[in-house]
């Protein structure tokens, strides 16, 4: 596993697509820290950044990825390696070059901003670490549709609905569903509903550690009451940890009985 | 060498294989031939175990084939299409496929006989097909495995580098090999092939030599005789 994770990792870190979202980060983290007075504001203004491009990248990443090297998968399958540890290597191999774009690409400028000496130091970590967990979780969730969908433009379609229902869709439904029954208590279901998001649930975790769960409203509040801004935190982190950890476990599953 | 026992399968509703028994012994080149769709890559890759078969057993070397796919250490393969991962270069792929398998390749005379010495550092998308195709088939015969399959080898090859496979192909049977290939390309089977395998409609149909495939059909002409198997069973 460890040596397709390598191979796949450095045929990705030479892609262009690689270069482009590095300087993109980049980018971003110095126009925000150094045009921007209120360090918190720009954290989370990059909040809001990455909650919605991380899951997108991810996801058409990891479908790209999957359909571009089936011929070359065919080859690897040939060879005496467990057919896990070909498509977990190539999976780990995408996830993590994108993981390492963003870790540089905003890790750069907060460096060069002198983040070591500031307090913020724990809330940008924390974005980043949701950052990470959620490129992991939506390139695992790309290999799975990749995976269940022979012909390439209904796995990229799928792949692309499903960011779409997470990042916009979902919290419109939510959203109506609190307006419709707000005669019933809903402090259970907004809490579920929130753990059932990835997105979501990235949002809530920042916002709890920044301790400006209020501006969130409704469900904010609610975490808060619930567990308290460290249990919170916690359970929410794991329930993100989750979200990776099903996906990449269903790559093991289905890999093994697919016909190639 | 290889044995299949009632080998089945089934993608959805579309039965591929049904029933498939066949012994290939130790040495020769045994050409596996088919109309389009008639199971020659199912087959092929239910011995690789990239296809999971329904029904049925695989023997290679009288061991049964198993999910780990150590056995494949045994089986060299040339696959259809030839397409690597973009941005890796040449020396790289070779270096990453000889990591994977943990054995000795040879080659360097491989890299010398399909000229490709120019593209060793260059990366692997902007190759053209053919000289894809070349990589590929350094990939597969640098190893010596007592296999070998071969799908489709002559695809994009000039005439020269078609030479060269012949060549090659002929060199591994000196060594004892058992060589499984298919082909498309009619006078490329009769040049180098033992033994004919003839699939149709997921059952062996014909297997001999060229001379009984002859016989059986009447035809002298080795394309007639096949386009001959053909006709007869759609007629």
């Amino acid at each position: 596993m460890l040596k397709i994770l390598k191979y796949s990792f450095f045929d990705l870190i030479r892609s262009r697509w690689s270069y482009v979202y590095l300087l993109f980060y980049l980018l971003l983290g110095f126009v925000l820290l150094f045009l921007n007075e209120d360090l918190s504001k720009a954290v989370i203004t990059l909040m809001n950044v990455i909650i919605i491009l991380v899951p997108l990248i991810g996801t058409i990443f990891g479908v790209m990825y999957y359909y571009d090297s089936k011929e070359f998968t065919e080859l690897l399958l040939a060879q005496p390696v467990k057919r896990s540890s070909i498509f977990i290597g190539q999976y780990l191999g995408v996830s993590l070059s994108l993981v390492m774009s963003l870790v540089i690409g905003l890790g750069l400028p907060f460096v060069f901003y002198g983040l070591f000496q500031s307090s913020a130091i724990f809330d940008f970590t924390l974005l980043l670490v949701t950052g990470a967990l959620l490129t992991l979780a939506f390139t695992a969730i790309a290999f799975n549709i990749a995976l269940y969908n022979e012909n390439k433009i209904k796995g990229f379609s799928y792949a692309i609905l499903m960011w779409l229902f997470m990042a916009v869709i979902y919290d419109g439904l939510f959203l109506m569903f609190l307006v419709i029954f707000d005669t019933y208590p809903l402090d259970k279901f907004s809490l579920i509903a929130t753990m059932l998001n990835p997105i979501d649930l990235s949002r809530i975790l920042i916002l709890l550690k920044l301790d400006i769960a209020a501006l969130l409203g409704y469900t904010g509040a609610i975490f808060k009451e619930f567990f308290g801004t460290n249990t919170g935190l916690f359970s929410a982190l794991g329930a993100l940890m989750i979200w990776v950890v099903l996906p990449v476990f269903n790559i093991y599953r289905k890999s093994k009985k697919k016909d190639f | 060498m290889i044995k299949i026992d009632n080998l089945h399968k089934k993608f959805g509703k579309n039965e591929v294989l049904k029933g498939v028994d066949l012994n290939i012994p130790e040495k020769g080149i045994f050409a596996v031939l088919g109309p389009n769709g008639s199971g020659k890559t199912t087959l092929i890759k239910s011995i690789l175990g990239m296809v999971v078969p329904d029904k049925g057993k695989i023997f290679i070397k009288g061991k049964e084939t198993q999910q780990n796919g150590a056995y494949r250490s045994d089986i060299d393969y040339l696959p259809q299409i030839a397409n690597f991962p973009n941005n890796l270069g040449v020396k790289e792929l070779i270096k990453m496929i000889k990591d994977l398998r943990g054995v000795n390749a040879d080659y360097d005379e491989l890299i010398k006989v399909f000229k490709l010495e120019p593209f060793l550092n260059k990366k692997l998308n902007n190759l053209s097909g053919g000289t894809k195709q070349k990589v590929n088939i350094v990939l597969t015969f640098m190893f010596d495995s007592q296999i070998v399959i071969l799908d489709e080898p002559t695809t994009g090859l000039d005439p020269v580098a078609l030479i060269h496979l012949k060549n090659l192909i002929k060199k591994e049977k000196e060594k004892g090999k058992t060589i499984l290939v298919t082909s498309h390309i009619m006078s490329f089977v009769e040049e180098i092939s033992d033994e004919i395998v003839f699939i149709l409609e997921g059952k062996i149909y014909f297997k001999g030599n060229l001379q009984e495939l002859r016989e059986k059909t009447g035809e002298a002409d080795f394309e007639h005789a096949i386009a001959n198997l053909l006709m007869k069973d759609h007629a």
